[in-house]
């Protein structure tokens, strides 16, 4: 879910010490926002999740599928 | 390659929030019977040609055909403006999609499937009771109940069915690794694991047979084609998970598309037979990380990544030979990528595939709240994953935020709700009821009926369900002023 796809940086392995410092800085970043919008996914899992989760999932019985 | 008729049917799983003694049949009946844009609620079912009794190594058996009397089949069933039908089966409500020839297409139609549910969810909601459906687009309650997801392929009659069979054995015991859905825990008496790639696997428990409900085949021989049996049978494929990633479905419909083509043509397949099929699906279930080999009739070992690949590279070499249409090709180069990035490392997948999607999520959440498998809360998003409710469905959270990647468009789905494809004889089902919705007095998949007022009703028959396409009957319906003038035109 990480909104970053990820990639195998090409320009690494062909490229000049600049580009990698920039690129490494850049996927700290990457890093640190995917942390952040993960959290955010996890708040918002807890507000949307069943009350009594517990409760819920053993109470959900289906019979006669098919 | 030539065009294949496709099509799937989801079982909905249906709860009632704050209520525990709820009948599962009439909540069923109440919900389809809310939905608000069915072209009429007069149509009928046309039961006529239908036997799911029939199988195909030639006998019957025995057990009730259905035929529930007018009042009841009219609640039963909803003909629907795309072509698809929406409906109570056992104590479900279900949803088939039309036929479509395209597995993008499929996709679509699901998806617009889910959008008709939802409405039904939301119309009933408005309603004083019950309250609070709610709707899953799963396979299993987690205590050992499954309910199907069926998909439909119609193969050339002259294909012997041990051909098919052979060829297809391990394909579908290995095609999880990108078609399933993902489940917390196991079932159905099976080993334990705390996560599962695939949501059905638990309840295979033989190889061939008719059986949906009880003692599950990987391979069903359910022979009722809907369309001319001398030269079709239908291959009803109930191994398989409903998914809520759209490049799960895309790639679980297309590539086994493309293996029957290959089947029938005598395609280069890979010659390989599992030792033990029934104990391997529920071994590459629990493999999540995909590394576990699979025991061959002939002492060989390949993992399922492996067997994939040699599917793969059967359909590369056949596929370059001959003319391969668009889809072909893009459905060749996602399952390629697809089973390159399993075999790297699988939680790359964790935009497309619904068991990464899944597992990920859980995940994530396992290591934020600090608990282990056993946490309820587990099995709750497992299911509520699947829920089909905008607000409340965890994937429709992630699909909400971009979390997920997506090959169809929010537009090509609100045009599938009430537009049949335009490629199958569905185009014919669908005009039909949407200009003449009091002339049509019942439909299948393989007819339509229409009540003039005459003294008798007449069927058009749609035994073949390349025809009545719009290329071949567009026109004339289009200038047709009355359902007379359409069987005139048809010279019936």
């Amino acid at each position: 879910m990480s909104k970053q796809e990820h990639k195998t940086d090409r320009k690494k392995e062909t490229g000049k010490k600049e580009e990698e410092t920039a690129s490494g800085s850049k996927s700290a970043e990457k890093g640190k926002k995917i942390k952040e919008d993960l959290d955010k996914l996890m708040d918002k899992i807890d507000d949307v999740l069943e009350e009594n989760a517990e409760e819920f999932v053993k109470n959900y019985v289906q019979k006669g599928g098919e | 390659m030539i065009k294949r008729i496709l099509g799937t049917e989801t079982e909905f799983g249906i709860a009632a929030r704050h209520s525990e003694s709820v009948d599962p049949v009439s909540t069923s009946l109440l919900l389809i019977n809310q939905y608000p844009y069915l072209p009429s609620t007069r149509i009928l079912w046309d039961y006529e040609h239908e036997n799911p009794l029939l199988d195909v190594r030639g006998f019957e058996v025995e057990g009730e055909r259905e035929r529930p009397g007018p009042d009841y089949n009219r609640l039963l069933n909803k003909v629907l403006a795309n072509g698809g039908r929406l409906y109570v089966d056992g104590a479900h409500p279900e949803y088939s999609t039309p036929e479509c020839t395209h597995a993008r297409d499929v996709v679509i139609y699901e998806k617009a499937g889910d959008r008709i549910l939802r409405q039904c969810c939301e119309a009933a909601a408005r309603m004083k009771e019950p309250s609070h459906l709610v709707l899953f687009r799963n396979n299993t309650d987690g205590k050992g109940n499954s309910y199907g997801y069926h998909e439909n392929y119609l193969v050339d009659r002259l294909v012997p069915f041990e051909t098919l069979m052979k060829h297809l054995i391990p394909f579908f015991v290995t095609r999880q690794i990108y078609a399933g859905s993902g489940k917390v825990g196991a079932e159905n008496r099976m080993p334990p694991a705390p996560y599962q790639i695939s949501q059905r696997a638990d309840f295979f428990e033989t190889l061939v047979d008719l059986n949906t409900m009880v003692k599950r085949p990987i391979i069903n021989t359910r022979d009722e084609p809907h369309a001319d049996s001398a030269k079709y049978r239908r291959l009803h494929v109930i191994v398989g998970d409903a998914n809520m990633a759209e490049t799960s479905t895309y790639l679980k419909v297309g590539v086994t598309a493309m293996v029957l083509t290959m089947i029938e043509e005598n395609g280069p397949l890979p010659e390989i037979e599992l030792e033990d099929p029934v104990r391997s699906i529920k071994e590459v279930s629990r493999d999540i990380g995909l590394k576990s080999p699979i025991r061959l009739s002939d002492g060989r070992k390949f993992t399922a990544v492996e067997i994939q690949r040699l599917y793969l590279e059967a359909a590369h070499r056949y596929f370059e030979r001959s003319e391969a249409d668009p889809e072909t090709r893009d459905v060749l180069t996602k399952w390629e990528s697809v089973l390159g990035r399993l075999e790297q490392d699988p939680m790359q997948l964790s935009r497309e595939l619904d068991w990464v999607i899944k597992l990920e999520l859980i995940r994530s959440y396992m290591d934020k709240k600090k608990c282990g498998w056993d946490d309820s809360r587990l099995a709750m998003m497992d299911l509520q994953y699947h829920d089909l409710r905008s607000g409340k469905g965890l994937y429709a959270a992630l699909e909400k935020d971009r979390y997920v990647d997506r090959i169809t468009t929010d537009r090509e789905i609100e045009q599938a709700e009430q537009n049949p494809p335009t490629d199958t004889r569905a185009y014919f089902r669908g005009t039909c009821l949407k200009k003449f919705p009091k002339e049509v007095y019942a439909a299948s998949w393989s007819s339509i009926l229409f009540d003039i007022g005459n003294t008798t009703i007449k069927k058009v028959p749609l035994m073949e369900p390349l025809r009545g396409t719009q290329s071949l009957t567009g026109s004339l319906l289009e200038s047709a002023r009355s359902v007379e003038e359409v069987l005139s035109r048809l010279s019936m």
